[in-house]
């Protein structure tokens, strides 16, 4: 998950053992739902509060148990843990890079690039929803920050949903971009994975060390797998277009660094 | 009836005759050219069914195979009935599946007949095709034996559920539960990717990416499943599934032979969301329409697809035009008020202000524009954010409007919207929500007036008077300027782009469809 506290760092306030917080400190009161595959009554409830026990809740209270036609009962849980999770233990990955605003962002870009930075987007594989890219490229934005199509000093280029591989890698290359945004919210059978690990590939294979930025975004994807699937950066759920622009600046100025 | 909502009776008028105006042209396109895909559809109907399964490219439906051969050797321009037909009596073949394999084995040689000849296979092309429009009149006159004996839902709005499995066996589980727990609907998705495909699969399917595959197989099977349900339940459970794609005319074909009730069958949404040929979605559309009206299959539109890429406030007025283009389209192609399904949603960012009272406006606008069709609600899919019980309440918000302007099918709004595939609970405490929601409030509408000049009445007039704009703009452009420019949805699509433009083909004079006939003199 990405840390949503802006200080890289020292955390001067924060605990380092914690449980979960009902309504008094350290009181590890959680509150969980489940079905089991038995029909409702005494016995279905009593396998509810084992599962709960087994679970680390103890003591549990099954709150709620209610019949769901003859051979299924949904349970609410309420109990609590003994676990406790200890906060040096807990690994992250932090926003490696300042936060902008846009006229930062393109001040940025001017100063480095003396040109656009050139954005390609698109939904790859079978995948047809396009609000993940959309949220991110589009004017429109997401909640309340405007998409990258606002930046006066990029240049976006949307393909939509359902761009083949090929497709986007020669799109690329003709627009020359300097960084690449795919989008993948349909997640059957690692369909996002996969895709995402073809796309990577793909650029490898046709652009060399040459190949533009590639940034994977969706709402499944967990930002620590950007080595295993081949790409620079990738994003998780809630991230807003300036994240994006920001890390953009950030990578195009740490590559001309080098 | 006098307009709660204050609607001038002239801007209404206005806004249907800029619709028909709009749409005429692309109705022109549509009446002027064939698609592979309705001539696949016309064969199916003449009787053809079964798959290639020697082929190398796996089981190539023999309509496929037909089709493409046909316009190899003599072209499509006139249909692929004649040439079928002239072929079938040239070689004395005993069925459609015989010439089929001949075929594919390549012992036949496709022409145009002349003379006599031609006369001959008129006559047993319109024989062929006959068989099939009376199996469509059999089943809609057998669906509707079926609901005076056990009955329709007692009370409205239907409760339409989705299933999603991928294999048609658990489905029929999934399916037949929810018909137990409330569902009058049921839907089954389509496999991810299946609207690209230029064929039809063949057979049960147990192995679907994020829905199951529509195949006629599959179809029978459903339908057989929940004929028993309903006599357990006591009401006739619909069955819906989906002509949009590149195969929208066989999937109407394929649910008028196995007794579907309802079809996702939009006239843009392949254009706007999946890059499909402008024109080969409008002449599609067209005979896939007139299949669902001889079939009495009620279609239900995709408008709410729309909010779902474009903001909820500001593109509200594009629903309301692509309703009437919707409602234009689907009145030519011969479906009445009562088999209209027209789209909308619930898409309004919760966080802004008053957001349920433009919902409510929306809605009633819907409602009232179009009052003899079984409207569609669909629930909040953009702003469902994982948090399942912000998400749980925004439903029942969903589903109080939805009671309150009087709408015919609900889809069941799913509290774990994006975050999985809804699960045994997910759907039963959506049910609940809904029950209650109709139970305490089903009757409000007798109660609730919106106030002349209130903020809902003014806001449907405003609407409305975008939508009269924007059409006045789509007629003066041409309505696929419009769509290449982005007018719906975000999306640009050109006429000359986007998927299957290749499998459309230009009639000739001595173009023959018996089916396009019987569907328009209501012969057979």
């Amino acid at each position: 998950m990405t840390n949503e506290q802006d200080a890289i760092g020292e955390r001067p306030n924060e605990p380092r053992h914690v449980r979960p917080y009902g309504d008094t400190t350290g009181d590890g009161m959680v509150q969980t739902s489940f079905t089991l595959p038995l029909s409702h009554g005494p016995r279905a409830e009593a396998a509810a509060l084992q599962l709960a026990n087994k679970m680390g809740m103890d003591p549990a209270m099954v709150v709620h148990a209610k019949a769901m036609g003859a051979q299924y009962t949904f349970f609410v849980v309420y109990g609590k843990v003994s676990h406790i999770v200890d906060m040096d233990a807990v690994r992250v990955v932090e926003r490696e890079f300042p936060l902008l605003s846009p006229a930062e962002v393109n001040s940025a870009v001017r100063n480095l690039l003396r040109r656009k930075l050139v954005v390609v987007g698109g939904c790859i594989g079978t995948d047809a929803h396009t609000v993940g890219i959309d949220a991110i490229l589009n004017i429109k934005g997401f909640a309340g920050d405007k998409g990258l199509e606002y930046y006066r000093e990029l240049r976006v280029i949307n393909l939509g949903a359902q761009v083949s591989v090929p497709q986007l890698v020669k799109r690329a290359r003709v627009e020359r971009a300097d960084a690449v945004l795919v989008s993948q919210v349909v997640t059957q059978r690692d369909a996002h994975l996969l895709n995402t690990r073809e796309m990577s590939a793909a650029f490898a294979e046709a652009m060399g060390q040459r190949r533009p930025l590639l940034v994977a975004g969706g709402p499944r994807f967990d930002p620590l797998m950007a080595a295993d699937l081949g790409v620079d950066r990738v994003f998780a759920k809630g991230t807003t277009p300036g994240e994006v622009a920001s890390y953009l600046v950030h990578a195009i100025s740490t590559d001309s660094e080098q | 009836m006098t307009s709660t909502l204050g609607l001038d009776p002239e801007v209404t008028r206005k806004a249907r005759e800029l619709a028909a105006r709009a749409a005429e042209p692309v109705i022109d396109l549509a009446t002027a050219h064939t698609t592979v895909a309705v001539e696949r559809a016309s064969l199916r109907l003449a009787g053809m069914v079964g798959a290639d399964t020697t082929h190398r490219a796996g089981d190539v439906p023999w309509v496929n195979r037909v089709v493409d051969t046909v316009q190899e050797h003599c072209g499509l321009a006139q249909g692929v009935l004649l040439p079928v037909s002239h072929a079938m009596r040239e070689g004395s073949y005993t069925d459609l599946t015989e010439l089929a394999e001949a075929t594919a084995a390549g012992q036949v040689r496709y022409s145009i007949p002349s003379g006599n000849a031609r006369r001959g296979a008129v006559s047993l092309s319109r024989k062929l095709v006959r068989a099939g429009i009376r199996r469509l009149d059999r089943n809609r006159a057998e669906r509707d034996r079926m609901i005076r004996k056990i009955g329709d839902p007692p009370q409205r709005p239907w409760v339409y559920l989705i299933v999603a499995t991928g294999d048609i066996d658990e489905d029929v589980v999934q399916a037949t539960n929810a018909a137990r727990a409330g569902a009058d609907i049921i839907a089954v998705i389509r496999s991810t990717g299946q609207s690209l495909l230029d064929y039809v699969p063949e057979g049960a399917t147990h192995h679907g990416f994020a829905g199951t595959f529509a195949t006629q197989e599959n179809f029978r099977i459903m339908r057989a499943a929940l004929d028993e349900v309903s006599k357990e339940v006591g009401r006739y459970i619909r069955l819906t599934n989906y002509a949009s794609g590149l195969c929208m005319p066989e999937m109407a074909v394929l649910a008028g032979l196995e007794r579907l009730d309802m079809m996702l069958n939009d006239c843009m949404y392949g254009i706007l969301f999946r890059d499909i040929n402008p024109i080969r979605t409008f002449v599609d559309q067209r005979f896939s329409r007139q299949v669902h009206a001889r079939a009495g299959i009620l279609i239900n539109t995709g408008e709410d697809n729309y909010l779902t890429t474009a903001d909820a406030v500001d593109e509200a007025h594009t629903v309301t035009v692509s309703q009437l283009l919707n409602e234009r389209f689907a009145h030519e192609a011969g479906l009445p008020d009562e088999l209209l399904g027209l789209g909308h949603a619930f898409e309004i960012n919760p966080a802004i202000p008053d957001s349920f009272r433009l919902e409510l406006a929306h809605a009633l606008l819907a409602r009232e524009l179009f009052p003899d069709a079984p409207l569609k609600w669909m629930p909040p899919t953009k702003h469902m954010t994982g948090d399942i019980f912000q998400g749980y309440l925004l439903d029942g918000f969903f589903n109080l409007a939805g009671v309150l302007s009087e709408q015919s099918i609900l889809l069941v709004g799913m509290m774990t919207e994006a975050v999985v595939t809804p699960w045994l609970s997910d759907r039963d405490l959506a049910l609940t929500n809904v029950h209650y929601v109709r139970n305490a409030a089903g009757n409000l509408r007798e109660d609730f007036r919106p106030a002349p000049d209130g903020f809902i009445a003014k806001r449907a007039q405003q609407v409305l008077g975008e939508a009269v704009d924007l059409l006045g703009r789509i007629t003066e452009d041409g309505l696929l300027d419009a769509i290449g420019n982005g007018t719906f949805g975000l999306m640009k699509r050109p006429a000359d782009g986007g998927k299957g433009a290749g499998g459309v083909v230009a009639k000739d004079d001595g173009y023959h469809n018996p089916a396009i006939d019987f569907f328009e003199s209501g012969a057979a």
